[in-house]
């Protein structure tokens, strides 16, 4: 599919100049105009929406980063940031008359200060790079998406990414303390330091997950933690997703509060067993992982606390993670989820609506009898501690129709998010994907609002434009479209 | 419990109309950290906006209304055995959620649990054209829009009037200690600093007067287990500690002097004139002195910090510390964006 965005074309004398201009600062690699050379930046992690960008800048240093800003912003060209592209919400989907800004080449850790527990990286630092530079003096960054093999840390940042531990350790925005980010003037300035607060306004919470809209993240201190001396993981397999899901609010109710809590419903359990062979009860309708840390004394108080909730809770089973090797062996099947799916179906559609916790078993019941509705198969695996849905629905893009019938599917799903008092999106972000949604959850007035924020920032709208926040014509669409949706093109749906 | 939401966008829609500005108070405990406001604007008066909206222990969140006081917040949530982590001041029971937020505070345990802000989840606020709007929500993750909820902590209630906020709570840890020690200054700082070198559960440290404390707070096994580990004395009322510390009830806040507040990096040591009290494991540091504005400021900033005029002295002055030109214009471009007309508590953070 082409790019929902609907860009002006860029005067040609315009696109000349600049061409000139930015070859003045980057060297002939580094800036990139031939389809074959743009073609691979053309999508992110959402491959369902492409778009070529007109061209890519791949600077090497801060001062060549603010010399193209400042260039783009003298030809008032749009400018989208983008850091290794597994963003899953279309963040980094170019545009046709923009510069894409690659920030690969800020692939170093500057500085790592044992004493204070920080790290001082550039934004193309990848996630799982940090923990492992500063593993040798017993830390760790404690956000794990489960893309931190490849995910930049600026991504991480523009998206206030989560992971599998942040219902103990937080998310992005708890685990940083000072960035330094070009403005669209192409100034740069520090937001932050590295101290517990700053003088002024929250800015530092402000960038977080502001997805590339406010200015471009070019260095990250973020907080660094002691490992855990000892952590203990507990499988607990349920005969409904139901009772996984009441089992989940008792362990918070005893006053647990895990590492780590994730879902996953049979299909997903089946399909990951199929690919990663790692132990799990294929019958069982749900499972839920549970990982507890600390001193080796707390843990193992824990994992009894944490038994003995989920037998209460009807558990059919519950294993402990013998050692070390089945405990990653457990964690193994989770994190292989999303490959294990795109053996199975040509093509998923990952959604990350998030819930108040008790309205699991209403939502999950409600996307199996839509599942069957819509006739497309869903898998559920998601961090079930705070709520955070990963619904996976599998389609294949190449039967017609069929993506259309997904991003339908997955639109009702998100707008149930909304009216069971949940959001859109817990971690990946609104991009282009969710754009239309936004208007479903937010005023007209909030939207204005998020705009005259935007404005104080960048007034022209040039840094990635037409994303994260609608514009109040496009939701008036949107509206329109909702009401006339009998007349949509999928009359099959009205006979179920 | 009332609901005042439509007086409340009222009274500011009319103040937009008629380009007036208005100074806006929860329970007024924290009237000596603003920077002066003028006294005759008109008031906003959100203590009267109160009530707990929704409150679900099993989802770790609670919702109320701005003017809702933290002591019967605590109280609420104390039946069920949760608290407010960020634990923050009761100030004699008049402090209020929104004046918590706004100001930003935020107890002893600010280093090791986080602060009012890591805990917010949404808030509800009227902006300066008096529009009631919405951010954020009730649950965990939310990347929906920019983060405006998290945004109002610390703006001293220039980018909105808050009416409500959804906050994370937390179970009760089972047990708490306070351990003592004796120690001076630059060994202090250095334990403190390494606290935080492994995963025990401290949740306050402070230094006082030749003195270490160490709360821990966690799992009996836990709190049993660090306090074998780390040694020293275990106070019997060692709670008093940390309420004088979150209160500002302790001896060395009795003064006539100006109180500053210094924010530092871990293990920093400024160069100041005046008596200290550190807290926040040595990133929060007290002072006593009527020493030039200037050099206290000085010093914070070259010790890789800031410098906050707490209480007393100059309240016309700079009582937060000064921005670069840079990050001066952001600030006025995002109050501006909130605020077109300037009339939310002008200058209580930077002179209008
Ligand atoms: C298999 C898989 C699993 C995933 N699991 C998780 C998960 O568990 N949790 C989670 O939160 N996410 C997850 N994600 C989503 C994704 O990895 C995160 O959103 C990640 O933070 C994106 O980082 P990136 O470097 O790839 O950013 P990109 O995709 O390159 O960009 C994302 C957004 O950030 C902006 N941006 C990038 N760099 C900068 C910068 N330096 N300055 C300003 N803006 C910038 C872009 O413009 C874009 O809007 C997953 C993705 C995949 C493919």
């Amino acid at each position: 599919m082409n790019s929902p965005l609907v860009s002006e074309s860029l005067d040609p004398a315009v696109f000349r100049q600049l061409h000139i201009d930015l070859a003045g600062i980057l060297d002939r690699p580094n800036l990139l105009s031939e389809s074959e050379e743009v073609t691979p930046y053309e999508c992110d992690g959402l491959s369902a929406y492409r778009q070529r960008p007109m061209l890519v800048a791949l600077p090497e240093d801060i001062d060549q980063l603010i010399a193209v800003v400042k260039t783009c912003h003298r030809h008032k060209v749009p400018i989208v940031a983008r850091g290794a592209g597994t963003g899953l919400s279309g963040g980094a989907l170019p545009l046709s008359n923009g510069v894409l800004l690659v920030l690969a080449k800020f692939n170093q850790i500057l500085s790592i200060d044992q004493k204070g527990r920080t790290a001082t990286v550039q934004p193309g630092v990848r996630n799982l790079a940090i923990s492992e530079a500063v593993d040798q003096y017993g830390l760790y960054y404690a956000p794990d998406p489960s893309s931190q093999i490849a995910c930049s840390i600026g991504g991480n940042v523009a998206e206030n990414s989560g992971g599998v531990h942040c219902l103990k350790y937080g998310l992005t925005v708890h685990n940083i303390l000072q960035l330094k980010v070009v403005t669209v003037t192409g100034e740069l300035v520090t937001i932050g330091s590295k101290a517990l607060d700053s003088p002024g306004f929250d800015l530092l919470a402000l960038m977080t997950g502001s997805e590339g809209m406010l200015g471009i993240v070019v260095e990250v201190v973020v907080k660094l933690l002691p490992k855990p001396t000892h952590t203990s993981l507990v499988l607990a397999a349920f005969d409904s997703v139901e009772a996984a899901g009441h089992a989940v609010g008792g362990v918070i109710s005893a006053g647990i509060i895990p590492a780590g809590l994730e879902m996953m419903d049979n299909f997903a359990i089946r399909a990951t067993e199929d690919f990663a062979q790692c132990g799990y009860p294929i019958d069982a309708e749900a499972i839920l992982l549970c990982e507890v840390d600390g001193t080796e004394d707390e843990a193992l108080a824990q994992v009894d606390q944490v038994t003995a909730v989920m037998k209460h809770f009807r558990a059919t089973e519950v294993r402990i993670a013998a050692d070390e090797a089945e405990r990653l062996l457990f964690w193994k099947g989770r994190k292989m989820a999303f490959p294990a799916m795109g053996r199975i179906s040509a093509d998923y559609y990952c959604i990350d609506g998030t819930i108040p916790r008790s309205q699991l078993p209403h939502v999950l019941n409600k996307m199996e009898e839509w599942s069957k509705e819509f006739d497309l198969r869903v898998a559920n695996v998601f961090h079930a501690g705070d709520g955070n849905l990963h619904p996976l629905i599998l389609f294949d893009a190449n039967i017609p129709g069929e993506l259309e019938r997904t991003e339908e599917f997955a639109g009702k799903i998100l707008d149930l998010c909304i009216e069971v008092g949940g959001t859109i999106t817990g971690e990946h972000g609104v991009g282009i994907e969710k754009i239309n949604q936004m208007c479903n959850q937010f005023s007209t007035t909030e939207i204005d609002q998020f705009h005259a924020l935007k404005a104080a920032f960048d007034p022209n709208t040039l840094l990635n434009p037409g994303k994260a926040i609608p514009t109040l014509q496009r939701c008036a669409e949107h509206g329109a479209m909702h009401v006339h949706n009998g007349e949509l093109p999928f009359p099959e749906l009205e006979r179920f | 419990m009332s609901d005042l939401s439509k007086q409340i966008s009222a009274q500011i829609q009319q103040a937009a109309d008629q380009n007036s500005a208005v100074r806006i108070q929860g329970g007024n405990s924290k009237a000596f950290y603003s920077r002066a406001l003028d006294g005759s604007l008109d008031l906003v008066d959100v203590s009267g906006h109160t009530g707990v909206v929704n409150y679900e222990p099993t989802e770790l969140v609670l919702t109320a209304r701005a003017g809702t006081t933290i002591q019967e917040l605590s109280e609420t949530l104390g039946e069920k055995n949760q608290h407010l982590a960020f634990d923050p001041p009761v100030l004699g029971g008049l402090a209020t959620i929104g004046g918590t937020l706004a100001s930003g505070f935020s107890g002893p345990c600010r280093p090791y649990l986080g602060s009012i802000r890591d805990h917010v989840l949404g808030t509800h606020i009227v902006n300066g054209n008096g529009d009631y709007l919405r951010f954020g929500g009730e649950v965990m993750k939310n990347v929906a829009g920019y983060d405006i909820a998290r945004l109002m902590a610390g703006a001293m209630g220039t980018l909105g009037v808050i009416m409500q906020v959804s906050l994370k709570v937390l179970p009760k840890p089972q047990k708490e200690a306070t351990l003592c020690f004796e120690l001076a200054q630059g060994d202090a700082l250095s334990m403190m600093r390494e606290l935080g070198d492994s995963p025990i559960p401290v949740s306050g440290a402070c230094f006082d007067n030749g003195r270490v404390y160490v709360r821990l707070s966690g799992s009996e096994v836990g709190v049993a287990s660090a306090s074998k580990t780390l040694g020293g004395e275990t106070m019997s009322d060692g709670e008093a500690v940390w309420i004088s510390l979150r209160e500002f009830s302790h001896a060395f806040f009795d003064t006539e002097l100006p109180i500053w507040r210094l924010s530092l990096p871990t293990q920093a040591c400024p160069d100041l004139s005046g008596e200290t009290l550190i807290d926040w494991g040595g990133q929060q540091w007290w002072l006593r002195s009527d020493a030039p504005i200037k050099e206290i400021q000085f010093a914070a900033a070259k010790a890789g910090g800031h410098a906050t005029l707490f209480k007393g002295g100059d309240r016309s002055g700079e009582v937060f510390h000064p921005l670069s030109d840079t990050m001066m214009q952001l600030h006025e471009n995002v109050r501006l964006s909130f605020d077109p007309k300037r009339i939310l508590n002008p200058g209580a953070q930077y002179p209008s």
